[in-house]
């Protein structure tokens, strides 16, 4: 559809009704000015009324400021059959013809009169959202016709600003995007750089790293266990869930220096060794969640409500779900066992055993069931880097990349100048692109890095999981009940700091 | 020295992939075992829709780059560098491997075909690519912004659009009430 087009449509859409018929509307709820007059001091040159007017009339003008204008989701009998056919027939992968003959533009959502249907926001400020995404829905009764997510509302040009930053200092720029999994988006910013660095990790690092994503693993599946089971009604597992969290986080404080946000995971290796008797806090974090999972699986695994509000909700094919380049635990709960860590191995994965969780039906209890054995596959990977977890250093030791240690700044002329350059100009990289992705808690995250070779990235993108998951929420929500959204929505898990970026 | 130069080997011997396409005058370099495809305007569609039948089933990423300082950049031969480039990244499950293609996008028409109809999945991905960049895919069925505000003026990923050179807009805040 041509941009002409949409726009003539948009004339026909109710959302962007005429300035008119707004006013009439207002009329009514205005004071009455002849009455307020009495109680004015007119001896006022401007009249205070007036003023009040415009305010008030400023004030219920929200449609047109929260308008988005041909972002936003139309009334199915605004747009055109052929428009609602390559809609449906484009997510279903039919061929035209096919798709003009499955689907009956007078059975489809065409026929619905505008009287008939009814557009709904869902968020962007509501709980169940998981930040400030919106969801336009379109219904029929109880019924969700169409859907269109309108994102955007957290974005703050973090590509944009990656350019900005050396290469040293872009760590704490792509830790901000998903801050449920900071970590992992340190990693995958650290691999794309050093891939463009030549340099060779040594192993300790690299299990650090292992270590520390598996962990990040554990702690952002258990709160989107948390906040799935509040979106259901179960705040039991709300707590439950951030109550294991909070284990999780407080190992993060005491190797990284902070909750989230950490900028630990560092082009070079890792910011600091793992601290003293870290063997001991990290068993008791695995040894504890493990069995607590087991609380879990009683809590809600086997509770009838539970699987009566999740079996057969939101079910996506695997073809559907590649189709749309759904990743992470979307695909794996349609039953496509694709891991990067396991098909495309990084870091040390091909030296740990652990198993590919799919699904079969891939309804919302299927992600749900992925995603909680994840954990216990998570656990796996970390009790075997606690018994293989090399020695030696933690980063590379070359003064281009990493700082010197703080004693030899005291000590050595050289060391100080090494510091000084690093902290305030960086380093340089080899001319050239590369895309590096990992398996993120949510997906394939990936960071595609052009360089200039200069010390900072001349473009710098992130392929966010939860952005492009996002695509599935129409697939998924399409004939499903009001009801049903929240919990399909939540079993998507999209965090909107990576969506929007 | 650039990682092409230490990488790519111009292997007379074509690659398995190439081999197995249907087109023939492709320019492709391989660097580090993954296969680069410089595709000119008529060949992207033709050569999109035949990966994605060798096996190439999921459109991984795509994203657009604003060469705008590096108009003459190293190319390879038979290309000829353009200020945009549509870059996508597809992924085999079968093969476990990935392609890339970087299309070569003119200033003066940003216009790109739409992968929409051989990968749904790139939908939101080229809406994201026109609305900080600028490129219009063409046949997209909702080519409009998808992160910035409908009124944004500009694209912002540009290099010609500065850092702070538009200062923060917000929509007209509401008065007191």
């Amino acid at each position: 559809m041509s941009k002409g087009d949409r726009e003539n449509d948009l004339e026909l859409n109710p959302f962007s009704s005429p300035d008119g018929e707004n006013e009439t509307d207002v009329d009514e709820f205005l004071p009455n000015t002849e009455e307020a007059d009495d109680y004015v001091d007119v001896s006022e040159e401007d009249d205070p009324d007036e003023d009040e007017t415009d305010l008030l009339y400023a004030a219920l003008d929200i449609e047109s400021e929260t308008d988005e204008g041909d972002q936003e989701l139309d009334f199915s009998s605004a747009t055109s059959p052929v428009e609602l056919l390559i809609e449906q027939g484009a997510v279903l992968r039919l061929p035209e013809d096919a798709a003009l003959d499955a689907l009956d533009p007078d059975e489809s959502e065409a026929s619905f009169g505008e009287d008939e249907t009814m557009i709904i926001n869902l968020g962007p400020q509501h709980p169940s959202t998981h930040g400030v995404l919106r969801v336009m829905l379109e219904l029929e009764g109880e019924t969700v016709l169409r859907s269109k997510p309108v994102i955007g509302y957290l974005h703050t040009g973090m590509e944009k600003t990656a350019e900005e930053l050396t290469y040293v200092q872009g760590a704490t720029n792509v830790t901000r995007m998903d801050y449920l999994s900071p970590l992992n988006n340190e990693l995958v910013w650290s691999l794309a750089v050093e891939s463009l660095l030549d340099v060779e990790m040594p192993p300790r690092a690299t299990w650090i790293r292992m270590l520390m994503s598996e962990l990040n693993r554990i702690s952002s599946h258990v709160m989107w266990a948390a906040t799935n089971g509040m979106d259901l009604a179960s705040t039991t597992m709300m707590i439950f869930g951030f109550r294991e969290r909070e284990m999780v986080l407080s190992f993060f404080e005491k190797t990284t220096g902070l909750r989230m946000n950490h900028n630990y995971i560092r082009p070079g290796g890792v910011a600091a060794d793992l601290p003293d008797g870290w063997e001991d806090d990290v068993e008791v974090i695995i040894d504890t969640i493990s069995s607590r999972l087991d609380d879990y699986d009683e809590l809600l695994t086997g509770q009838p409500i539970f699987r009566q509000r999740t079996e057969g909700v939101g079910v996506m094919s695997a073809d559907l779900a590649l189709a749309l380049s759904a990743t992470g635990p979307v695909l794996r709960a349609a039953g496509v066992p694709w891991d990067l860590r396991k098909d495309m191995p990084y870091l040390a994965y091909e030296d740990v055993d652990f198993d590919v969780v799919v699904g079969t039906v891939g309804d919302t209890f299927d992600r749900y069931a992925v995603r909680l054995n994840e954990i216990r596959e998570s656990i796996k990977i970390v009790r075997q880097i606690l018994e293989k977890m090399p020695s030696g250093d933690y980063r590379v030791q070359d003064a281009k990349i990493t700082p010197p240690p703080r004693q030899r700044i005291d000590q050595s002329m050289e060391a100080l100048i090494h510091h000084f350059k690093l902290f305030t100009r960086g380093f340089e990289t080899l001319v050239g692109e590369s895309y590096v992705a990992i398996e993120s808690p949510r997906g394939e995250l990936g960071c595609y890095l052009v360089s200039d070779g200069s010390n900072k990235p001349y473009r710098m993108h992130i392929r966010g999981p939860s952005f492009v998951n996002l695509q599935s929420v129409p697939a998924l929500l399409r004939g499903s009940l009001l009801a049903d959204t929240i919990a399909i929505l939540s079993s998507v898990d999209p965090v909107l700091g990576e969506v929007d970026r | 020295m650039t990682v092409e130069d230490q990488n790519i080997e111009d292997r007379p011997a074509e690659n398995d992939i190439v081999a197995s396409l249907p087109i023939k005058g492709l320019i492709y370099t391989e660097s580090a075992g993954t296969v680069t495809f410089f595709p000119s305007q008529s060949q992207y569609l033709e050569l999109t829709n035949a990966l994605k039948g060798a096996s190439f089933v999921t459109c991984s990423d795509l994203c657009a780059v604003d060469y705008l300082r590096h108009l003459e950049r190293p190319l390879p031969s038979g290309v000829s560098p353009e200020r945009f480039e549509v870059v996508v990244q597809l992924l085999s499950l079968s093969r476990k491997q990935r392609v890339r293609i970087r299309l070569q996008i003119p200033e003066e028409n940003p216009h790109a075909p739409s992968l929409f109809y051989i990968y749904p999945g790139a939908e939101n991905m080229e809406r994201e690519a026109f609305d900080l960049m600028g490129i219009v895919f063409d046949e997209h069925p909702d080519m409009t912004r998808i992160l910035m505000p409908h009124d944004w003026e500009g694209h912002p990923l540009r290099k010609d659009y500065s850092v702070g050179r538009v200062p923060v807009q917000f929509k007209e805040a509401p008065g007191p009430r």
